[in-house]
């Protein structure tokens, strides 16, 4: 038994949120650029280099990258021989996020209640909490915080196994049905199969792989693929005003499903995909 | 930015209605932020007889919930929202004066017909460009609705903020021009 106390988790995890808050990833910081070179409209590549200069500006001087900084979430992968000690873990997860967002500018964002006392809490919490218990003694900790632009331009259906065919076509619709809102060049993460919360946990997931990565099911990286250059032909380009970089990846994430049905959930996510990981 | 204009705030009529949309602006001047929640309260004290918070003839009104200035700065980052949210509130806004919104995203047709009749401009910053966008807010100030947090209606002042004009007064549309362009097969039928 490994023991970890809670206060290197808190202390962790505050660090997680303001980095992904502040430094978007490499990754992404990439994927913009490339695809300012392989933009035709002098409009879409006036916006990739504008979101290019505010990353830069963000990190040189720790200033959120979005000013919704979003719902805090953390996935957390716990060794099962780890031993936690010195308090419980949803509080100092939820202390270190309170802590980033309190000490490191960002907004809070977060209502008490959805449809009756529509008060802040003030601090951005509750943080959002998945944990998954794994082998070994280590904890690998996920820190993302969700923008509600595109998160309000996500979708859910569920399939029959009739209409399964129809599943790549509710996949573009949602991304044009969003059109400018979810803050484009966007990152579509869909999990497919399951249940209903299997999916929309899946979709998240999704969100934050690296761009550039491919599911490992031959199948679903030619999909991915196909889908991203259909997506990247609807036009909508950066900030919806026309060009070729509508999406700079589309993610697929499934899981075996029950003989009556598909449950698929599109998350959407903006170019600023605000994500930080480590391990401890 | 190449050939952008100089608006100086408030717009007037005329200016608003000389501007088409793919125009690139820089904003100087002041304006006012507002979204749902100050939206919701501006057209319930209408609605009860009372009055906007602030002039509204010819001003802007930013759709923007800005994060906390760190000290030295005159404002956190400061990028829009998406504006479909406020549709509801903002024709009875351009009825009584509101000449140009800056926010994200498409308007509702009934925006657009209030933007025809009363020659109002919708502008746009990208999404997402927060940081960037907060270098022309020289000055912030809350001036009405204090309790709503970063919903409370601020005034900027700003210097060369550029801006992208996506709908015209002319219902001229950047966002439908790139849609319709290449996809039509796509669009929800």
């Amino acid at each position: 038994m490994r023991e970890i106390g809670v206060s290197l988790i808190r202390e962790k995890i505050c660090e997680l949120f303001l980095s992904a808050n502040y430094a978007i990833s490499e990754d992404i910081a990439c994927a913009v650029m490339e695809a300012r070179e392989s933009e035709e409209e002098p409009l879409a590549k006036t916006v990739l280099s504008q979101l290019s200069e505010n990353y830069e500006i963000a990190k040189a001087e720790s200033l959120p990258i979005c000013q919704d900084t979003g719902m805090a979430i953390v996935f957390a992968e716990v060794g099962q021989d780890v031993h936690i000690v010195g308090g419980d873990f949803f509080s100092a997860v939820n202390d270190g996020m309170k802590r980033a967002y309190d000490e490191g500018y960002l907004r809070k964002s977060v209502l008490k209640d959805p449809l009756f006392e529509r008060i802040n809490t003030g601090d951005n919490s509750p943080v959002i909490l998945h944990t998954d218990i794994v082998s070994g003694d280590k904890i690998k900790l996920t820190a993302v915080a969700k923008g509600f632009g595109s998160e309000n331009m996500s979708k859910m259906r569920i399939f029959t196994p009739a209409e399964v065919e129809q599943i790549p076509d509710f996949i573009a619709d949602t991304v044009a049905d969003a059109g400018s809102n979810s803050c484009p060049p966007v990152i579509v993460g869909v999990g497919l199969g399951g249940t209903v919360e299997k999916a929309a946990l899946l979709a998240k997931k999704a969100t934050i792989r690296p761009i550039g990565s491919h599911n490992e099911n031959p199948g679903y990286a030619a999909l991915e693929k196909s889908l991203l250059s259909r997506i990247n032909r609807l036009g909508i380009g950066p900030a919806g005003l026309g060009g070729s970089a509508t999406a700079l990846a589309v993610n697929l994430e499934y899981h075996p499903c029950h003989i009556a049905s598909v449950p698929v959930v599109v998350n959407l996510c903006c170019h600023a995909s605000r994500h930080s990981s480590c391990t401890i | 930015m190449t050939n952008e204009k100089r608006v100086q705030l408030p717009i007037a009529n005329e200016t608003a209605a000389s501007l088409r949309a793919g125009d690139l602006l820089l904003l100087s001047g002041t304006f006012y932020t507002g979204r749902d929640a100050a939206h919701a309260r501006m057209i319930e004290n209408l609605n009860k007889g009372g009055e906007l918070p602030f002039d509204i003839k010819d001003q802007l009104i930013y759709y923007v919930g800005p994060s906390p200035a760190k000290p030295g700065y005159a404002v956190g980052s400061a990028g829009p929202t998406s504006s479909y949210r406020m549709d509801p509130y903002t024709p009875r806004l351009i009825e009584l004066g509101l000449r140009a919104m800056l926010g994200k995203g498409n308007r509702s047709a009934e925006v657009i017909s209030a933007m025809r009749k009363y020659s109002a401009v919708y502008l746009t910053v990208p999404g997402g460009a927060a940081a960037l966008i907060s270098r022309s807010i020289v000055k912030s100030e809350v001036i009405a609705y204090e309790d709503l947090g970063t919903e409370a209606v601020h005034r900027f002042t700003v210097k060369d903020m550029p801006v992208i004009v996506t709908i015209d007064s002319h219902g001229n549309n950047l966002y439908e021009a790139a849609i319709n362009r290449e996809a039509k097969t796509y669009i929800k039928k």
